[in-house]
């Protein structure tokens, strides 16, 4: 499974940095992602009534702060020493898509000329139940549920349709993330056939 | 059906939370928890996050709980959160409260909200998951 993930994450990294490349944006110090993203609300910019408000700008950072959270609770579990090494692997790799998540909306945030919130310095998150393995993973689970509710919520309000789409690719990897978590605590990985 | 069945877990649950108000929330309170799963990536019922802790939230004047930063727009509404207005605001929060950073295009259907609300409802500061 972990090479399978690895596998993905080479064959996007190699999609991102041909976009980059394409758009040349490449040397400027933006994550690949944030380069994918940008590049492509840029081409949209021109369509009418495609244009991106501050409320956009504030649904951007209402994720990012989610994002910021989300990079917190799985370095949480990751130094729990709860996790064996396949479960500890999977959360550094989801860490990590969450940290291109916040890098691409924070740069998205500060190229449509906002200020991009900053994570927390602590998070208080209640670690009591955390006593095993399976509760660990169960709630990252519930994290990455809720992140699907909530980029399902953010799409529809976009008024820029690009910022939507990009929503919507995130909102993809989070139920990725979620299914696999529900996998690895052998439950039916995919409950459902409409996410809410 | 389900209506009468709601209202009897929302009268056990709302006895167990010390309250007396099963007569004025109807709705599921265990549907609602369910439904909360929507809400988690920025609320949690005791802590603030991303959103506002929601313990004590009925009743409580919209953007007034000390230690989170809210919106100016839901700092100077002066809305109460009751039924009605919970109701209202959470079809679409964005067309109730022009501004809200709570970016979240809503719950559609009004009886998930009325079971929603009744959840809500439990979350006196008393309550289990308060404490
Ligand atoms: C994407 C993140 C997000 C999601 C998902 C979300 N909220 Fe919020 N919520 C917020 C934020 C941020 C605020 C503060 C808004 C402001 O200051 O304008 C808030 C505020 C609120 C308030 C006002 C609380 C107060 O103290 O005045 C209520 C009630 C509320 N949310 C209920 C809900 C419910 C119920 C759900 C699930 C159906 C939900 N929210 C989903 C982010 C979210």
């Amino acid at each position: 499974m972990t090479r399978s993930i690895d596998d993905t994450n080479a064959a996007t990294g190699r999609i991102l940095s041909r976009r980059g490349a394409l758009t040349g944006l490449g040397g400027i110090g933006i994550s690949a992602a944030a380069v994918a993203l940008l590049g492509g609300r840029e081409n949209l910019a021109l369509a009418a009534g495609a244009e991106p408000t501050q409320e956009d700008i504030t649904i951007l950072n209402t994720a990012l702060s989610a994002e910021h959270e989300a990079i917190a609770a799985y370095q949480l579990g990751a130094e729990s020493g709860l996790l064996g090494q396949g479960a500890k692997s999977l959360a550094l790799t989801f860490q990590g898509h969450h940290k291109e998540h916040a890098d691409a909306l924070a740069a998205t945030v500060k190229k449509l000329g906002g200020t991009a919130g900053e994570a927390q310095a602590r998070y208080d998150f209640a670690t009591d139940g955390l006593k095993s393995e399976a509760d660990v993973l169960r709630f990252a689970a519930g994290l990455e549920k809720g992140a699907v509710s909530a980029y399902l919520g953010a799409v529809p309000l976009f008024a820029d349709r690009e910022l939507a789409r990009v929503a919507a690719s995130i909102l993809g990897d989070e139920a990725m993330h979620w299914a696999v978590l529900r996998s690895a605590l052998g439950e039916a990985p995919v409950p459902v056939a409409f996410v809410s | 059906m389900r209506i009468p069945i709601g209202l009897g877990v929302a009268a056990v649950v709302l006895l167990l939370a010390g309250a007396a108000r099963a007569d004025t929330i109807p709705g599921d309170v265990e549907l609602g928890a369910g439904l909360y799963d929507r809400c988690l990536a920025c609320h949690s019922p005791a802590r603030n996050r991303t959103g506002p802790k929601h313990c004590g939230v009925m009743d409580r004047t919209a953007g007034t709980l000390a230690g989170y930063r809210y919106s100016e727009s839901m700092r100077e509404s002066g809305i109460v959160w009751t039924a009605e207005t919970l109701d209202a605001f959470l079809e679409a929060p964005r067309k109730f409260m022009p501004g809200t950073k709570m970016t979240y295009a809503g719950v559609p259907d009004p009886t998930d909200r009325v079971d929603l609300i009744a959840y809500l409802a439990t979350l006196r500061e008393d309550a289990e998951a308060c404490r």
